[in-house]
């Protein structure tokens, strides 16, 4: 029989019987957000069915896995490019330079913020505080690497990284 | 217990309760939007802010537990200062579009912000605009009105089972939403509409149609499941448009299911019934009433003469009032007929004549919510008695221990223990199986007739929670009580129910399943049951109140009965094609809502009920026309004035609760022999084809509780017979109907589920028994 969560691979599903490992046994929905990272890594995005699945496999209401997926701007809910610019653009980071560094990103590639390039290559998401302020402005790429003293030079180096 | 101090005012309070709670038990107003006393405390709205003594900042009083010596001031400098805050905070983003909003002069925010808003908004950027989600056919949403209080949302997670609705997003930008794409499908949904504080969640058959300052309302009593749930009625120009709950602690709290709440739109259907009609020469005509009474009390006369009054057999639905009821049996009775009964979709009449008193729920409702131990037995408990599924559940959660036997697994939405699925045929003999493991744990001897039976791992389950200690209720639900052995299920359950020395009862199927007992509408002696009139068809019918080809456990043999028989006699709020094919007369008899009376509920609670509104057209309360019937064809004793005479007369008074419940049986040899060749068929009754009042409710029959039957069955029997989901397949019973197949995989192996009581599957013919299954 098909079940709901036959989209994700079995290495996914291992992956998160991991996380699920890490807490009781009854509440397996604690795991909500490492299996939704598991998902998102997988598949590039979190499409409704994606986190219908991931619901469906921790045994808990989809609208209970979406209101989390949509809490956390880490979550992709729509399809993004290849490399995605998270710029901070709280406090701190505005007070050192966080708008002019996503003003920056915005010329060099074209876009606004929540845009993608034509090419598909890189997509500019405007972020919260990353925890980072001492290193401000900050940028985040893809979700996991953090980027510390954004200033045009630097993000020259970032783009030209970034194939 | 602790004492605390509330405005100057000291009291005695548990231990744990909150400040709001004390501060109710005082009768002082805390005001608030996100508490409420039947849901998880949240905390989110802040408008119940208080100062209590010693503590730095104001304290929400709903999430403040008491303590000893606490001094709490509701309506301080500071309490108030912090209340006025919190509401001009709430209102910033609320619209001003009171005027046109269907919560205006019943909205809490609205109430609240004349007591604590002030005149004008400091606030002049723009506000947030919210989209609004469609959430089905019977809420309706202003998402923007929205205060983010979750009741809805802790609502559809904690009462009725199933989170259906979730705050997605956050700060500014959280909305409450179901899953993309979604609705709120629960049959409790309409419970939403009153605990939303604000008008985003309205109803929608409601929706702009009246003020509530516009509405007369009255008191009454729930015409559908046996719970008898509490309503109040309101009206409009004499037009009932609207019903809520009206709460009460023992009975349904104050929850009303969605077919209770929206069935009022049948009162006001197309399809009523609003002068007498008289079958002339094949003709229908519409007529004064003496001359459709005097047609009807001759045809019945004529009928008693040449045939004798065994030839009248008396159909009544059991959702008739008690007073309806008792006059239509005194009614039969005079005229010589001892045909008479109200059970129209029981198949097993073998417990009549061994009863030891009226079957019953065998304990208060409430008590329903304190047993720790609940076996079910043959109930789509969620569908039949949706407020008794929401008592079970909070009962899981609370730690006891609820297990099923049924012919099918549909998903109650409460934490089950155990459960045993076996084709209807099995249920017997799985009972019996749980009954000899509950004796053998119990130290019981037990009956003889189980001495040969292996108990199976699921029946141990069952046993083994069912013993394991704690107050046992076994409950036989509606499908036990229409299954084609109900009536060893019966002695089962209470064999089983005295060997743990708990409770036993049936669950209620309409609002006066008792109260037709009660009412003396069942055969006694040699008179014919429900079943027998129909498979002996009689000479001439009196049909109270029902459709029997929906609402008889044998539709098609219904049908075909009545079309034969020479004069059918309905007294009717509506009228249906069929009805004018099979009748000789109709008489528009009212609703409940039109009528008083009397709905003896399945606790065997008396409850009367005053007409909310004026009878439609020339309608009639039933009493009434029965009463003239009774006068008309000479039978004595129907000098009734009102209808509470009569109720006096059936109830021998006025008591709370009817006396002569009692759940006993002579049960002699155990049957369980099983035999069923090829597929069984297994009928549910949906929620919203009950009776013929909510069928004609046209936003529930839209609801996703309504779609049309299917030939459902697991993968397994889906396999055999080469059927993939969707494809057709042809079900064969008195006669073949086509129907989708559907996959449920929660059906054991040889059943087919087919549900009853839709015009779709009335060919079919019997609810219980075999059915032939083919691809079509």
């Amino acid at each position: 029989m098909n079940n709901q969560y036959d989209m994700l691979s079995p290495e996914a599903l291992a992956k998160i019987d991991r996380e699920v490992a890490k807490y009781p046994a009854d509440q397996k929905q604690s795991a909500v957000m490492a299996a939704l990272v598991i998902a998102q890594d997988e598949k590039g995005w979190l499409s409704q069915e994606t986190i219908a699945a991931v619901a469906a496999y921790l045994g808990m209401a989809p609208v209970a896995a979406y209101e989390v997926a949509s809490f956390y701007n880490m979550y992709d809910l729509q399809p993004v490019g290849k490399y995605k610019l998270t710029v901070c653009t709280n406090l701190p980071c505005a007070l050192s330079g966080g708008v002019h560094a996503a003003d920056y990103v915005k010329e060099k590639l074209g876009i606004d913020f929540n845009e993608t390039t034509a090419d598909g290559k890189f997509t500019l998401k405007e972020g919260e505080c990353m925890g980072a302020c001492g290193d401000a402005p900050v940028m985040l790429v893809n979700n996991k690497r953090m980027c510390s003293f954004m200033l045009p030079e630097q993000i020259d180096k970032l783009l030209a990284e970034c194939k | 217990m602790v004492e605390i101090e509330i405005d100057g005012k000291t009291l005695q309070v548990a231990d744990g309760s909150t400040i709001i709670e004390a501060a109710h038990q005082l009768g002082v107003y805390i005001p608030h939007f996100c508490y409420h006393k039947k849901l998880s405390i949240a905390a989110n709205c802040r408008m119940c802010l208080v100062q209590v003594e010693k503590a730095p900042k104001p304290m929400p009083a709903c999430a403040t537990p008491v303590t000893n010596g606490m001094k709490v001031f509701t309506h301080s400098e500071l309490a108030v200062k912090a209340q006025k805050a919190v509401m001009e905070f709430l209102l910033i983003n609320h619209p001003l579009d009171c005027p046109i909003c269907d919560q205006g002069g019943e909205c809490q925010l609205q109430d609240l912000a004349v007591g604590y808003g002030e005149s004008a908004s400091k606030y002049e950027e723009e506000k947030r605009v919210v989209p609004d989600k469609n959430l089905g056919p019977l809420v309706s949403t202003d998402m923007t009105r929205c205060i983010n209080c979750t009741r809805c949302i802790r609502f559809t997670a904690e009462i009725a089972g199933f989170m259906e609705l979730g705050q997605a997003f956050r700060g500014e930008h959280a909305e409450v939403m179901p899953f993309i794409g979604k609705t709120v499908d629960t049959e409790l949904s309409g419970n939403l509409i009153d605990l939303c504080p604000v008008g985003a969640l309205t109803s929608k058959p409601f929706r702009f149609s009246a003020r509530t300052w516009e509405l007369s309302r009255r008191k009454s009593v729930s015409p559908h499941d046996g719970l008898g749930s509490n309503l109040i009625v309101q009206t409009k120009h004499d037009r009932v448009i609207r019903v809520l709950p009206l709460e009460n602690e023992d009975i349904n709290e104050c929850w009303l299911t969605d077919k209770e709440r929206f069935s009022y739109q049948g009162l006001n259907s197309a399809e009523r019934l609003t002068r007498p009609m008289v079958k002339q020469g094949g003709a229908w005509k519409e007529v004064d009433w003496n001359v459709a009474l005097d047609y009807a009390s001759h045809a019945l006369r004529d009928v008693a003469k040449t045939h004798g009054g065994g030839a009248i057999g008396g159909l009544l639905s059991p959702h008739s009032t008690l007073e309806e009821l008792y006059l239509a049996q005194k009614l039969l009775r005079g005229l010589g007929s001892e045909n008479i009964d109200c059970r129209l979709r029981q198949s097993d009449f073998s417990a009549d004549g061994k009863r030891k008193g009226t079957p019953w729920l065998g304990m208060k409702i409430a008590d329903v919510s304190r047993l720790d131990r609940v076996l079910l037995v043959g109930s789509f408990l969620r569908k039949d008695q949706p407020l008794l599924a929401q008592r079970l559940r909070q009962s899981a959660k609370r730690g006891a221990q609820i297990s099923v036997l049924h012919s099918a697994d549909d998903d109650l939405l409460i934490k089950l223990t155990a459960r045993a699925i076996a084709s209807p045929s099995q249920l017997p003999a799985v009972l019996a199986q749980i009954v000899k493991a509950v004796c053998a744990l119990k130290g019981v001897t037990a009956d003889p007739a189980l001495a040969g039976l292996t108990v199976s791992a699921e029946a141990q389950a069952i046993a083994q929670s069912l013993a394991s200690g704690g107050t046992s209720g076994i409950l036989l639900g509606n499908f036990a009580q229409q299954h084609a052995q109900a009536a060893t299920l019966h002695s089962l359950g209470r064999q089983l129910a005295s060997a743990l020395g708990g409770g036993f009862g049936f669950l209620g199927e309409a609002a006066n399943s008792v109260g037709g007992y009660v009412a003396k509408a069942v055969p006694t002696g040699a008179g014919l049951n429900a079943a027998a009139m129909i498979q002996s068809p009689r000479q001439a019918y009196v049909v109270l109140g029902a459709e029997p080809e929906l609402d008889c456990a044998d539709g098609a043999k219904a049908l075909e009965s009545l079309s034969k028989a020479a004069a059918v006699v309905v007294l009717t709020p509506f009228k249906s094609q069929t009805m004018l094919d099979y009748a000789a007369v109709l008489l528009p008899v009212s609703p409940f809502s039109e009528t008083s009376g009397t709905f003896v509920n399945t606790e065997g609670r008396v409850q009367s009920f005053y007409a909310a509104a004026k009878p439609l057209g020339e309608t009639r309360p039933a009493w009434k026309v029965l009463r003239v019937l009774g006068n008309l064809l000479g039978v004595t004793g129907f000098d009734f004035n009102s209808s509470e005479e009569v109720r006096t007369e059936a109830l021998g008074g006025q008591p709370e609760f009817v006396s002569g419940l009692d759940n006993a049986i002579d049960s002699g040899a155990l049957n369980l022999t099983a035999s069923a060749t090829g597929f069984e068929r297994v009928a549910d009754v949906p929620i919203h084809f009950a009776d013929p009042l909510v069928r004609r409710a046209p936003a529930l029959q839209q609801a996703r509780d309504s779609a049309a039957p299917a030939a459902r069955m697991n993968a397994s029997m889906l396999a055999k017979l080469g059927l993939v989901e969707g494809g057709s397949v042809r079900v064969g019973g008195a006669a073949a109907v086509t129907l989708a197949a559907q996959l449920d995989t929660a059906l054991p192996d040889g059943v087919v589920r087919v549900a009853a009581a839709h015009s779709a599957t009335v060919a079919l013919g019997a609810m219980a028994g075999v059915v032939s299954v083919e691809k079509a």
